[in-house]
């Protein structure tokens, strides 16, 4: 098993109520950047993966997020280049670059080229649809959105197998000279995993290019009858799916004491989380959503955007927060969520002893053969953030990965995806193990 | 009440739905952006004496979705098609927002498809200030509120009022993805569009717009006047986006009057 971290390399120097006055991270206005701060946390956050380096983890992951403070990884690209040079061994995961939203794939193409040569191999690519709010800042129609990220992928496989100068004319995208110079060290191109948050139809496309899918902390039960569908998927296509073809990425924090993990780990609820990312309006932009993904959220009873009564017309719903709201209120309520989201194991937080059998539980029922740990947001310390990291790796990790070994948790690179035969007629092997989500109450 | 009816006709090389009622001399609606929102009081008043057609737009949810066209001047080019085919040109338009921005580029490239075209609101131009309201950057409930002065306007409330019905949210999430399809950017106007109108000298055109338009700023329909010198101009005041639904009398007597010149 493959274990690698993981952070959004927040921004730390922001006053939380700026973010909850504006409902979200997404907007919020950058006449709060610090250049000093950010060039600090820029070089810091570089740091810190050199230091996951030293500790034994076996691959630090990047993202991509645009014109917010809940990431500062803008130009994800640039921080891997970087660390292709300033690292030795670990592989650098990319989660992922947003394909529709940049819309210039032989740019791309060149960029991660670049990036795996410098490293000598050691660049995992992955590719996402971008979040909705990634549409509105770079401009990219949403409702295009799925076309461009197959169209781009497919074009950038073949401008790293097929020899140029050689012509394309998609529907998306046009390139009369196609022969780039930079092609990757790997061969025939890096391998490429690809992360997401429940989407059947992303899975189904997964299983059939055999890309390992990597699960975004998504809750358990649901996240199991996925990879049923990646399972059921990749056996159309004539192979038995296991550990090899999963990945899974968790909030993690770790402390030396319990109180003093619970206290920082709160911080993973700062500015309302994950879940104030981008306001409904920027998270589901018109066209971004398949017809069958509107039709079941049309069904959903309790909606943001059902029940548009005369009254409820009434009600501004789009922008921020008016004055007047009592946001130490609204920080209670985060902190609910944030041990709620420890009950359904969404957050791990804890010492190395009570962080490990919760992890262990994760294994066991989702067998992923990527596990990585996604480091806390908010306002946490270098020195606090490091300690953190250094619990995961000196304690946590040998105990998980002596765990995953017993219960075969194979990666990629022991395994090919897509390399264990199965017939259509055969019964296929589970690839969960719901047990023990009825005894956690989490079915 | 006019009768009207649904009816699915095979032309320009697909299906498409048109509402039709009324009865007297052809008249052609071209909706706005959030789909066609139903029969109501303005459409009986003319109805006496024309007979609407109206084409539920490709990939709104009862059309289908025409892929080739990827911008409203594919648009405007296929319902031409639509007409041509059909029988009907030339024809009087009413356009509505977005559909005056379909019906500005039909007459752009064929000023003979129309003898009378009615723009209430048209999107198309870039404004000569302020700017078209980015109503995909919004929810759907601030949206509709977006588009009334007053949400107590009895045509509104019978198009909008009580629940949304799955069904109905379906309809408006497919109205605002296809519109997101073809006008995502430059967002809802084309840059050409205005010179090609300078051509367009012999067609009676007529401009309206609400004082209190929020979707729409006067820029548009400046626009427009620079482009089409002798549009006539009528604003109507303390109404919005929807001088139809907020004030049907008004809009009537406005439009009735211009048909009949």
């Amino acid at each position: 098993m493959q274990v690698a971290h993981f952070t959004e390399r927040p921004v730390r120097y922001l006053h939380e109520d700026e973010v909850l006055k504006n409902r979200a991270y997404f907007a919020v206005s950058n006449r709060h950047f610090d250049r000093e701060k950010a060039a600090d946390d820029y070089n810091y956050y570089l740091d810190e993966a050199c230091y996951c380096e030293e500790l034994g983890f076996d691959g630090v992951a990047l993202n991509e997020h645009h014109g917010n403070p809940f990431c500062m990884g803008n130009v994800m690209n640039v921080e891997a280049a970087i660390l292709a040079r300033i690292t030795n061994r670990v592989r650098i995961i990319l989660i992922g670059n947003p394909l529709p939203t940049i819309k210039h794939p032989l740019r791309m193409a060149e960029e991660l080229a670049e990036i795996d040569l410098i490293s000598r191999g050691r660049l995992i690519t992955g590719w996402v649809r971008g979040a909705g709010s990634e549409q509105f800042f770079n401009n990219a129609n949403p409702a295009y959105n799925r076309e461009m990220f197959n169209e781009a992928h497919d074009f950038i496989v073949q401008a790293w197998t097929k020899p140029g100068p050689w012509r394309y004319e998609g529907k998306h995208f046009h390139y009369r000279h196609v022969n780039p110079w930079a092609l990757p060290y790997q061969q025939p191109h890096p391998p490429m995993w690809i992360p997401g948050v429940l989407s059947p139809e992303t899975v189904r496309w997964c299983a059939e290019h055999r890309y390992p899918y990597i699960g975004l902390g998504t809750s358990l039960g649901p996240t199991c009858d996925l990879w049923d569908i990646y399972a059921e998927e990749a056996q159309k296509h004539g192979y038995q799916a296991g550990p090899e073809n999963f990945g899974y990425l968790i909030p993690t924090f770790l402390a030396e004491t319990e109180d003093k993990a619970q206290k920082l780990g709160r911080q993973f609820a700062f500015g309302g989380g994950q879940n104030a990312f981008s306001r409904p309006e920027h998270t589901l932009p018109p066209g971004y959503n398949s017809k069958a993904a509107i039709r079941r959220l049309a069904s959903q009873p309790r909606g943001s955007w059902l029940g548009v009564s005369r009254d409820k017309l009434m009600q501004q719903r789009s922008g921020a927060n008016p004055d007047g709201v009592n946001y130490d209120e609204v920080r209670d309520k985060l902190t609910q969520g944030y041990q709620r989201s420890q009950e359904n194991l969404q957050t791990i937080v804890g010492t190395p002893k009570t962080v490990i059998p919760k992890v262990k539980t994760l294994l066991r029922v989702l067998r992923p053969g990527i596990f990585t740990f996604f480091s806390v947001q908010g306002q946490v310390s270098n020195e606090d953030r490091l300690t953190s990291i250094r619990l995961m790796a000196e304690e946590v990790m040998p105990a998980i990965k002596e765990y995953a070994k017993e219960i075969e948790l194979v990666d990629p690179f022991e395994r090919e995806p897509g390399s264990v035969k199965l017939q259509a007629e055969t019964q296929r092997a589970p690839v969960v193990d719901r047990e023990p989500l009825a005894a956690l109450g989490l079915v | 009440m006019a009768n009207w009816t649904e009816e699915t006709v095979k032309v320009a090389g697909t299906e498409l739905v048109l509402v039709r009622g009324g009865a007297g001399r052809p008249l052609l609606m071209l909706h706005d952006e959030l789909g066609y929102p139903g029969w109501v009081s303005w459409n009986d008043a003319l109805a006496e004496e024309r007979e609407f057609i109206i084409p539920l737009q490709p990939g709104f949810g009862k059309s289908p979705r025409l892929d080739w066209v990827r911008s409203y001047r594919d648009l405007g080019g296929f319902y031409a098609r639509v007409l041509r085919e059909m029988n009907l040109a030339p024809i009087d338009v009413i356009a509505f927002s977005a559909g005056g921005y379909i019906a500005a580029e039909m007459a752009a490239s064929d000023p003979h498809i129309f003898s009378h075209m009615v723009l209430s609101a048209p999107m198309g131009l870039k404004p000569t200030e302020g700017e078209i309201f980015d109503f995909l950057a919004v929810t759907i409930r601030t949206c509709l509120m977006q588009t009334v002065s007053n949400p107590e306007a009895p045509d509104f409330a019978k198009i909008y009022g009580g629940e949304m019905t799955p069904e109905q949210f379906e309809l408006f999430e497919d109205a605002r993805a296809e519109t997101a399809r073809l006008g995502w950017e430059p967002f809802m106007y084309n840059p050409s569009l205005g010179h090609l109108l300078e051509g367009v000298t012999q067609l009676p055109t007529l401009l309206i717009w609400g004082q209190e338009d929020a979707v729409v700023p006067r820029g548009c329909i400046d626009a427009y006047q620079k482009a089409i010198p002798s549009a006539q101009v009528v604003e109507i005041p303390r109404v919005g986006h929807r001088p139809e639904v907020e004030d049907p009398e008004t809009f009537m007597q406005v439009v009735k009057a211009f048909l009949a010149s």
